[in-house]
């Protein structure tokens, strides 16, 4: 199932026997400009579950960030197969919802919590009377209450987040796409939204993909880790997480196998 | 409060002389009247509805033809902003067009359109539509990249990425552009009065100036002047409105 790396061939012979995957990449190359020789993607190649939760960690510059908008069909590779539950991905989807890291860009500051939510569903087609109903419902489930009138600048950066969250889960994606969500929040605000993305997650049955440049995050988090290296931006290595749901932010990172994870992946990003 | 005082000082004053001086004899005006009569024409004008009919011809063209020339304005800017190629295609067709001073257009939208309302609209709105097709340009061009990606990642129609993204976030540069265009439609109007179209205050300084009223006159200057002073003040006020969020 899970594949690094190197020859084309080889891998599609490994999964031929597995179900159809949410996301499969083939030999997936990027890079910006024609005159640059060194590509930012070189050949990567992995699949993702249909309800997994894949986390990507690598030092910047490693083209996280552009692989998560090839996967949200905002780029496209210079080489290679994207793949979505079977399909080329030709263009972005409502079924795979991105959240970015740069939340004060990516919420209408003219419009208030209500309504950022409500753009998701009238790109939908949704009546105003089901766009009010789904909206309180996304409201409550994230939290955001006490601020469904008011707008995202009035908030503080972590319900900003939160917000566009929510319209995210407006979309009723099948895959979420995140990049770096949690990396501009102090580290209490990032610990409560971990465990409530894990918990939505649960729930909706949603394939996220997960990108951050923290490997704690990325080992609490994830069923499988992807390792980045760098110039070009390559599949390092791929550790599978086993560890138990539902995760406990003392109990967890204390466990045994997460503190091996840790220094294993440590060790990956020193580039030993 | 003292401030302000030595400021109204130097006004004060020369008012004060130029109204003595004719009070007195000192000095005679033929064509300048004195204060107290050009307030006294002003008043009488406004009290007899002749102020008031003109004023309401003047505003009613510069606001139509404000309008008209605004929605073309962010039509065109929209376009050129958002398209490279309607930006290389038509781009200096438009150039060429704002070169032409807006005035030089009355004789021929006066044989077009004959007088009236219409042609004086007409040729506001060209001048309006300039400022704000440029200001529509640039603010289209400098929306957040990241809230066109999620106009993309929402599948947004282009009408829906139009009018519920770009332009609600091009709104406050586009205003800048319509109040450029305001002072504008606001000048064009009078001189339009003023050279070819018999209605309007622009008219009514004419018939003041001819009929030997320079007391009028200077009344209707006075007018013209607080209703521009009006004009920029709501401006500002809608300023500091679309300040808050």
């Amino acid at each position: 199932m899970t594949l690094i790396g190197g020859d084309v061939a080889d891998q599609s012979e490994g999964v031929a026997a597995t179900a159809t995957p949410a996301l499969r990449l083939r030999g997936v190359c990027a890079r910006f400009g024609a005159a640059v020789n060194r590509p930012v993607l070189d050949r990567v190649s992995f699949d993702v579950c249909p309800g997994e939760f894949l986390c990507i960690v690598g030092p910047s510059g490693c083209g996280k960030t552009t692989l998560l908008r090839l996967l949200a069909g905002l780029m496209k590779p210079s080489a290679g197969t994207l793949e979505f539950e079977g399909s080329a991905i030709r263009g972005p989807s409502r079924a795979r919802a991105i959240v970015f890291q740069d939340y004060a860009n990516a919420l209408l500051p003219w419009r208030t919590v209500e309504g950022n939510i409500a753009l998701a569903l009238e790109g939908a087609g949704v009546s105003r009377e089901g766009r009010a109903e789904r909206v309180c419902g996304l409201v409550k489930k994230m939290g955001l209450e006490t601020a469904a009138r008011q707008y995202p600048q009035q908030l503080s950066g972590g319900m900003q987040q939160r917000v566009q969250i929510a319209r995210c889960l407006a979309q009723q994606p099948r895959v979420m796409l995140m990049d770096e969500p949690f990396g501009a929040l102090d580290a209490i605000t990032r610990q409560i939204l971990q465990d409530e993305l894990l918990a939505l997650a649960a729930e909706q049955g949603v394939t996220v993909v997960f990108i951050t440049h923290d490997l704690e995050e990325a080992i609490y988090l994830g069923d499988r880790v992807i390792v980045l290296a760098a110039n070009p931006g390559r599949i390092a290595e791929t550790i599978d997480v086993r560890l138990p749901r539902p995760r406990n932010q003392l109990t967890t990172r204390e466990a045994p196998q997460f503190l091996a994870h840790r220094h294993r992946l440590f060790g990956l990003l020193q580039g030993h | 409060m003292e401030r302000l005082w030595r400021g109204a000082l130097p006004p004060v004053l020369i008012l004060a002389l130029w109204e003595t001086s004719a009070r007195t004899g000192a000095m005679t005006y033929a064509s300048l009247s004195y204060p107290s009569a050009i307030v006294r024409a002003g008043a009488n004008a406004l009290l007899d509805g002749s102020l008031l009919l003109s004023t309401w011809q003047t505003c009613q063209a510069a606001l139509l033809g404000l309008a008209l020339g605004s929605a073309i304005g962010v039509l065109l800017g929209s376009a050129l902003g958002l398209s490279n190629i309607a930006q290389r295609a038509a781009g200096p067709t438009f150039d060429a067009m704002r070169a032409v001073p807006s005035v030089a257009l009355m004789p021929l939208s006066l044989l077009l359109l004959g007088w009236g309302l219409a042609m004086e609209v007409s040729v506001i709105a060209y001048s309006c539509c300039w400022p704000v097709m440029i200001a529509t340009s640039a603010a289209v061009r400098g929306v957040e990249p990241r809230l066109l990606e999620v106009a993309d990642a929402l599948e947004l129609t282009p009408l829906a990425r139009l009018w519920k993204i770009v332009l609600p976030a091009a709104f406050a540069r586009i205003g800048v552009g319509v109040r450029i265009a305001l002072g504008i439609a606001l000048v064009v109007a009078v001189t339009i009065e003023i050279a070819v179209n018999p209605r309007g205050l622009g008219y009514a300084l004419v018939l003041a100036q001819q009929s030997l009223k320079p007391d009028l006159m200077f009344g209707q200057i006075l007018w013209l002047a607080a209703i521009g002073f009006a004009l920029n003040a709501v401006l500002s006020m809608a300023d500091t409105v679309r300040g808050a969020p």
